[in-house]
């Protein structure tokens, strides 16, 4: 080709409207998963290429509006405004038009021409409603496109149109919407005293709305550059005009109204259709809770039928035939390149490897959810009781997974809108006991406490879930400012589940896993590795083993001698070390009854509880820490949730032993 | 159209309809709600209210799941007669 032409196009759409399967369908595995610069949201992009033309696709944030309430809408606004893509394609649910064009209606007042694809265009005739695109295009005045991305009808259309905007624009002269008339003559005198004063690239009407709006951010940037004076006359006027964003919502809506007056028909409503039957059950606070549990029963029963075994297949068929491989293989190389290899490197991959079955079923049966529209029926359900720790009730999903894996429960957090309530549940998310965890619990716990194991076990479980609340109510006002989260959430139409948008989610998902936390957790085991044999070869006179030395006056506090501290150390690589590392300092090597035999004799009940509480509060393990990484894109976060988990563990460690001491369990 | 008083939406039963009268609340608030359609002259059918905790009703053919406390703060006119 000789000049291939580059246009950049932006998706923009409502949640709920099809827009990740319409960019999945453009974009296949051309598609980048990054984040937003500098923001906790994803952000996807890929390439279409139509008639000699590239097309780069940004996948906007999906929001129903486009003022800064959120991040996400402020994101998909600036990017907009700042960037100028060559056209905008709306993704609207033919279904629900009216609510689907307030976005529109928005998005027409911003400098990029916009094409709207009516999505679901069969789901809307399902329920009776009839729209006429031709009709709808000529009250619109921009291109109007149906289809039916699930089975790829419309797609090449959608590109056609957008590519004829793209190259003549004088063609494009749309319909706005206009203020409710009793707000016309306010409006005119603010586009007056603003004018002149708004800053490149934003238009001076859109910002004269917004201010009308409330819209924060566009408020303070005009209150910075109107001198004093001026700046008092608008915010008089604003003032005077509180509820002016009814005025401004009302006549979108009116405008919406006369647009689809002629477009769309619909001979009945109040049918009752299959959502609202299946409603009945998912919604209801009994029935809603029974099939919640059934649903999270029949996903970990799948994990542990399935990845289970699939886990210790790879672990015993690729890790450890792979270690044992390169020491038969390098039989005659110096030790330390041979434990490097064979412990640390196979060691650090394997884990990730074995991680993989796991994740593959928590991501395909959370996909699976969300793409039915489930996940919200769900989030529903336990609304009241997430609300409770300042949290969404989509958090209840990827929080549950966490008992399965801490993986998985940080990754799923993608499901939930709103940056602060997701960054809340990242934080949160440790301290949900995962199945490791558990496991180090089942072998001490009987160690330690003989009859009362399984109490003690449950007691464990329900004091990390009561930490949990705890820790989430006070990041929630202390950190995150406490600001009430209102629960407002659209229930979508349950649809039949598309196998292409899951796949790809599961794909994408575990591919970002490898990538960027696998090469944080084989560097990490690496260095752990190393700390645990240098410089003579044994744990013992380790460096690992010197700094738990070192940690011994805290670790006092605790109860904890130098060989427990090493042992939380090391299960910072992966839970199950800690009793591998117990074993091994206490000189019991493998076995476990000879650790009870050793460990029983010389610990006392405080320090034995304090210890199982610490390891259960402790920071989670390398793959979880670098999930939280990948996810918050943050190292300072990171950090955040390490120092948090580090400091709570800790103190509430030392409470439960001076505690424990006090009723003369320190004997 | 029979115009009863103005209640809150969270008063209406299930099956009722209501028309919005108006929003109270934050700005923030008012504008995520009116995004959505709560908009004054807006039909709202509450879908599923259990006279506690969140309530569940269609405006503008979308189905939304409110907070009581949030239900509370949109003030809405019965509709008489119009059980569904």
């Amino acid at each position: 080709m000789m000049n291939e032409r580059t246009i950049t196009v932006a998706l923009a759409g409502q949640p709920n409207v099809g827009k990740s399967t319409v960019f999945n369908l453009l974009t296949g595995l051309s598609q980048h998963v990054g984040n937003w610069p500098g923001k906790t949201i994803e952000q996807k992009t890929g390439t279409y290429h139509y008639n000699g033309t590239t097309v780069s696709i940004v996948d906007l944030p999906g929001t129903y509006s486009l003022t800064a309430n959120s991040l996400e809408e402020r994101i998909a606004r600036d990017y907009i405004i700042r960037k100028r893509p060559d056209v905008v394609v709306a993704i609207a649910d033919a279904s629900a038009l009216e609510r689907n064009l307030y976005l529109v209606a928005e998005l027409l007042s911003l400098p990029a021409p916009v094409v709207l694809a009516l999505n679901m265009i069969d789901v809307a005739e399902q329920q009776g409603v009839h729209i006429e695109p031709h009709v709808l295009e000529a009250a619109l005045g921009l291109p109007v496109v149906p289809m039916v991305a699930t089975k790829n009808r419309g797609v090449r259309e959608l590109m056609e149109a957008v590519d004829r905007v793209s190259q003549d624009t004088t063609a494009y002269i749309p319909s706005r919407p206009e203020i409710r008339a009793d707000h016309q003559a306010v409006l005119a005198q603010i586009q007056q005293l603003i004018a002149g004063a708004v800053p490149e690239p934003y238009p001076e009407d859109w910002v004269a709305l917004k201010l009308l709006e409330g819209d924060e951010e566009i408020t303070s940037m005009m209150q910075e550059r109107l001198d004093e004076a001026r700046w008092q006359e608008v915010h008089t006027i604003l003032m005077q005009h509180e509820d002016a964003i009814l005025a401004v919502a009302g006549g979108r809506y009116e405008w919406i109204g006369r647009m689809i007056r002629a477009a769309v028909v619909r001979p009945r409503i109040g049918q009752v259709i299959l959502t609202d039957r299946l409603d009945r059950y998912a919604t209801h606070p009994f029935w809603g809770l029974l099939i919640l549990l059934g649903m999270l029963g029949l996903v970990f029963w799948l994990t542990y039928t399935v990845g289970a075994p699939l886990q210790e297949l790879l672990d015993t068929y690729l890790v450890h035939a792979g270690a044992e491989w390169v020491r038969s293989a390098l039989g005659g190389a110096p030790v330390w390149l041979v434990g490097l290899l064979a412990d640390g490197v196979i060691g650090g991959a394997g884990m990730v490897i074995t991680f993989l079955p796991i994740l593959v079923i928590f991501f395909a049966a959370l996909g699976l959810l969300e793409d039915v529209g489930y996940m919200a029926r769900a989030a529903y359900v336990m609304d009241r009781f997430m609300h409770l720790m300042g949290l969404h009730g989509k958090s209840f999903l990827p929080l549950f997974l966490g008992f399965g894996c801490n993986v998985p429960g940080v990754m799923g957090t993608r499901v939930i809108e709103g940056q602060r309530a997701r960054l809340l549940t990242i934080l949160v998310a440790p301290l949900v006991p995962c199945t490791a965890r558990m496991a180090v619990v089942a072998v001490l716990a009987p160690i330690f406490f003989g009859p009362h194991a399984a109490l003690v076990s449950w007691g464990l479980v329900g004091f990390s879930l009561v930490m949990l609340a705890i820790t989430g109510v006070a990041l929630h006002e202390l950190v995150l400012g406490g600001e009430h989260v209102a629960f407002i959430m659209e229930l979508p139409l349950y649809h039949l589940p598309n196998a292409r948008t899951i796949g790809l989610c599961v794909w994408q998902r575990t591919v970002a896993f490898l990538k960027k936390a696998g090469s944080i957790i084989l560097v990490v085991s690496v260095a752990v590795w190393a700390l645990s044999v240098l410089p003579g070869g044994k744990i013992e006179s380790s460096y690992l083993a010197a700094i738990g030395r070192l940690l011994a006056p805290l670790g006092g506090l605790m109860g904890l001698g130098w060989r427990m501290m090493v042992a939380l150390l090391t299960s910072f690589v992966a839970k199950e070390n800690t009793v591998a590392t117990l074993g091994v300092l206490y000189g019991a090597g493998e076995e476990e009854a000879r650790l009870a035999e050793i460990m029983g004799g010389i610990l006392t009940p405080a320090t034995a509880l304090a210890f199982l509480v610490v390891q259960m509060l402790f920071i989670p393990c390398v793959a979880t820490m670098a999930t939280i990484r990948q996810e918050t894109g943050s190292w300072k976060w990171t950090a955040f949730s390490i120092v948090l988990l580090l400091v709570l563990s800790f103190s509430v460690g030392i409470v439960i032993y001076q505690l424990a001491g006090l009723v003369g369990w320190g004997v | 159209m029979d115009i009863g008083n103005v209640t809150y939406l969270s008063s209406l039963a299930t099956g009722e309809v209501g028309i919005v009268h108006n929003l109270a609340g934050g700005r923030g608030f008012v504008g995520r709600l009116a995004a959505l359609g709560f908009t004054p002259g807006a039909e709202v059918t509450m879908v599923q209210n259990f006279g506690h905790g969140p309530i569940i009703v269609i405006v503008r053919d979308t189905r939304i799941a409110l907070g009581r406390g949030e239900a509370w703060k949109v003030q809405v006119i019965k509709k008489k007669g119009e059980q569904q």
